[in-house]
Parts: structure tokens; C-alpha cells; sequence
């Protein structure tokens, strides 16, 4: 059914531009993530010393800033809808399924950009290998992809509870804990210098999650979108 | 009626027996008699989760309310019995392995089990509407759920386990236990069985009660 998939497409495509068109206006979300992120990038420089860690507590600090930087921005996109009562128009206006891709590209978006910021930052402010960091991107491109796929449907969920605050890394890091382990678990093999090959286990690990949680997210959308 | 007598009986037995017959396990010694509750006590917290989930989905799909009231009651016995076996087993890991806690890959999915349960709750108390807490709180149960594969049968691939692969059975599937062993442990894991059962029909009765008087009182 040609027409009914272009439909789909278009509309996602619709819900994207829109949400990408508001943040450039505010640029909220991007700001706030960012600076979350870089915040937390200095501490850890500042702290730890720039010279004798290991790949190990390089990669833990690397994912623990992302993680914490994607916590504080990545609901903004289902916040926002509530917060000006333009959650409404949008049920009304769209399907759950083409709302639920263009948020999901919308955060995939936002994360990407962050990590695109982020990671040579990382790479300067810490003494991480620099050498590895072309094997290092399908590692932090799979992790991005993985971390938008799995905490767009929370940030729907919480967007609809009358208590938002703190909820959203509370739902988020159970859910995010395997993810997070083989995402850690790769960094180290890459930063250590024993190459992508060695890593295969976790970067199929990673594909698979990916996979499992955007599919499991498009069939609960709905339930989460309309009343 | 009968059947709780026997469940008390067999409870009983199973207890005193599970003291008096020589130890599971002969390096480990005394302490290894711990096996006959915290295996069937995990047994039940998965299985009490995965009832959640299937209830989950029934209310999902039919959006009537006991349904939900049947996944919160089960999520707690669950709960409860996750907290046991996390208990009992991290007591037997400071005997075996030296620690309490060594993030090996079973505890490291208790733990992941627990913060999911903890967030289940939380996010019911933030909820007000009954329709809408009902859907939320199910839509995140099961999703959380498709993530407890990966914990299980994925992760102890990554990370090593310190947990035997052959406490029941070996790699050609043949029994580890001897005969009187294998008896107490199946005993075990059906009473504990029969005992979450009717936990769970107790707390569906209580509930179906708070129900009939909301509804009296509305």
C-alpha cells in the first residue's frame, strides 16, 4: 500500500520538523542538555586530573555524563505537548505511530548533536586514547540510537503523571541498565586498543536492544498516547 | 479447606527435613541448605513478575480495571519474595564467594528487578486518575519486562557469572542431586508454588472487597 506508507513518512516527517522547528526557536532542550553535559565533563577533568586513568573508569565517566545529560533533556519533547495544552491538537491532528517517529527522531536528533559536542571535549579534557576514536563512533552511534529508542516512551509515560520531577531517570535507569553494562563494556575493549572485533559481542548486544526496544515502543505507544 | 492443611503439613515437613537430611552440597557444607528457599523464592518472583505483565496486558487490551488491581497485587507479592531472594541469596554469597555483593550477572538482574518494581510503584503513586495510572503503570511493566531477556540469558555471555550452571542439572541434562536432595527441592518449589497461589487469592479477595465498598460508598 504505497499511499498509506507515504502517509506515515509524511507525517512523521510533519510531527519532526515541527518539534524541530520549536526548539530551534527556544533551543531549551539543546541548551540545557548541553550545558548538563559540559558541566559535568568539566567536574570530572577538574577532579580526577587529566593524565593515569584507566580505560575501564574512562569509559564508566564517558557513559555516566551521557547518561545524566540525556536524563535532563530528552522529555522535554512529551513535557512540552502537556505544558502548553498542545497535546490535544497533536492526538487529534495525528496517529500514535507517526507522532511516536517524529519524537523519536526529534531525540535522536538531540542526542546525536549532543555526542557530536560532547565527545571531543571528552577526548580533550580527559587523556582518552584518541587514536581509537574512529573505532569508538559505531559504539557511541549504536548507544545514542539505543538511549533515544529506549527513553522516548518513558518520556511519554511521564509527560502524562501529575508528578514529573525526578520520574523520568527513576523509570529510565532500570530500563536502561543492560544498555548501559555492554555500552561500558565496549568502551573499555576500544579505549584499552584491542580493536571492534573484540568488541563484537557487545556491538551485536547493542543492535539487538535497539532493535527489541523501538519495536516495543511502537506497539505501546498508543496505549500510553490516547486516553 | 484440605489442601491448606496439606500445604501446612508438607510446609512443615519440608522444613524439618530440609535440617535433618545431611547438606546439598558437600564443599560448602551446612550453609548450603539456604538452596532449598532461595531457589524456590526467586522461582516465585519471576514468575509472580511475568503474572503481572500477563495481566498487564489483559487490561490493555480489554481496559477493565480488576485486571490492573490482579497485576498491582501480584507485583507486590513479587516484590516481596524478589526482596527474599535477594536476601537469602546475599547471605549465601558472603559464605560462598567471600561478599555480600559482587555484581555477578544474577545479582546485577535481581537488582535491575527490584529498581523496575521500585519505579512501577513510584510511578502508580505519581498518577491520580484510576484509568490512567492502570494504563501507564501496565504499558511501562511490560515494556520493562522486554529488557529482563537480555539481562538473564544475554548479559552472563559479557559478563562471567559466578553462579554453578549445574546446581539442578548438568550439561547432558541429567540430574546434579542426589535422590533425597531432589526430592526436598521439588517438594520446595511446588509448596512455595502453592503458597504464592493463594497468597494471590487472598490479596484478589481483599481487593475485590475494597472495590464493592468504594462502590458503595460512590
Amino acid at each position: 500500500m504505497p499511499p498509506r506508507s507515504t502517509g506515515l513518512d509524511s507525517k512523521a516527517l510533519a510531527v519532526y520538523a515541527k518539534d524541530m522547528r520549536l526548539e530551534l526557536r527556544s533551543r531549551y532542550a539543546l541548551n540545557a542538555i548541553l550545558m548538563f553535559a559540559i558541566t559535568t565533563l568539566a567536574v570530572v577533568s577538574f577532579s580526577l586530573g587529566q593524565s593515569g586513568l584507566s580505560p575501564k573508569l574512562l569509559s564508566a565517566l564517558f557513559w555516566i555524563v551521557i547518561f545524566f545529560s540525556a536524563m535532563s533533556g530528552l522529555a522535554h519533547v512529551f513535557v512540552r505537548e502537556e505544558e502548553t495544552g498542545t497535546a490535544l491538537a497533536l492526538r487529534l491532528m495525528a496517529d500514535p505511530d507517526p507522532v511516536y517517529i517524529g519524537k523519536l527522531a526529534f531525540n535522536f536528533s538531540l542526542l546525536t548533536t549532543m555526542a557530536v559536542v560532547v565527545t571531543p571535549l571528552f577526548f580533550i579534557f580527559t587523556d582518552a586514547p584518541a587514536e581509537h576514536i574512529i573505532s569508538f563512533l559505531p559504539v557511541l552511534a549504536l548507544g545514542v540510537i539505543g538511549l533515544s529508542g529506549a527513553t522516548t516512551l518513558v518520556a511519554a509515560i511521564i509527560s502524562r503523571a501529575s508528578v514529573k520531577g525526578a520520574l523520568f531517570a527513576v523509570l529510565s535507569f532500570p530500563i536502561l541498565m543492560p544498555l548501559l553494562i555492554a555500552l561500558v563494556a565496549a568502551t573499555e575493549k576500544v579505549f584499552g586498543g584491542s580493536g571492534l572485533g573484540e568488541a563484537l559481542a557487545e556491538l551485536q548486544f547493542l543492535f539487538a536492544y535497539a532493535v527489541v526496544m523501538i519495536t516495543a515502543s511502537l506497539l505501546l505507544f498508543k496505549f500510553v498516547w490516547q486516553d | 479447606m484440605w489442601w491448606k492443611i496439606l500445604l501446612f503439613v508438607g510446609m512443615t515437613a519440608m522444613i524439618i527435613a530440609s535440617y535433618v537430611t545431611p547438606a546439598p552440597q558437600q564443599q560448602i557444607g551446612e550453609s548450603s541448605r539456604i538452596f532449598y528457599h532461595h531457589i524456590p523464592q526467586a522461582w516465585i518472583c519471576v514468575l509472580a513478575f511475568a503474572t503481572s505483565m500477563v495481566y498487564s496486558i489483559r487490561y490493555l487490551r480489554s481496559r477493565r480495571i480488576e485486571f490492573d488491581d490482579r497485576a498491582v497485587e501480584t507485583a507486590r507479592l513479587g516484590f516481596v519474595f524478589c526482596l527474599l531472594a535477594t536476601v537469602t541469596g546475599s547471605i549465601f554469597a558472603r559464605i560462598a564467594w567471600g561478599s555480600f555483593w559482587n555484581w555477578d550477572p544474577r545479582e546485577t538482574s535481581v537488582f535491575v528487578l527490584l529498581l523496575i518494581y521500585g519505579a512501577y510503584f513510584a510511578l502508580r503513586g505519581a498518577v491520580q486518575e484510576p484509568d490512567r495510572r492502570a494504563a501507564l503503570s501496565g504499558v511501562y511493566s511490560i515494556f520493562a519486562f522486554v529488557t529482563v531477556p537480555f539481562l538473564i540469558f544475554v548479559l552472563p555471555r559479557i559478563v562471567p557469572s559466578l553462579h554453578p550452571d549445574d546446581s539442578i542439572v548438568d550439561s547432558s541434562m541429567e540430574f546434579t542431586m542426589g535422590p533425597s536432595v531432589r526430592v526436598i527441592f521439588f517438594a520446595s518449589l511446588a509448596l512455595y508454588t502453592v503458597l504464592y497461589f493463594w497468597m494471590l487469592n487472598l490479596s484478589g479477595r481483599i481487593g475485590r472487597l475494597v472495590r464493592v465498598r468504594e462502590d458503595l460508598e460512590s
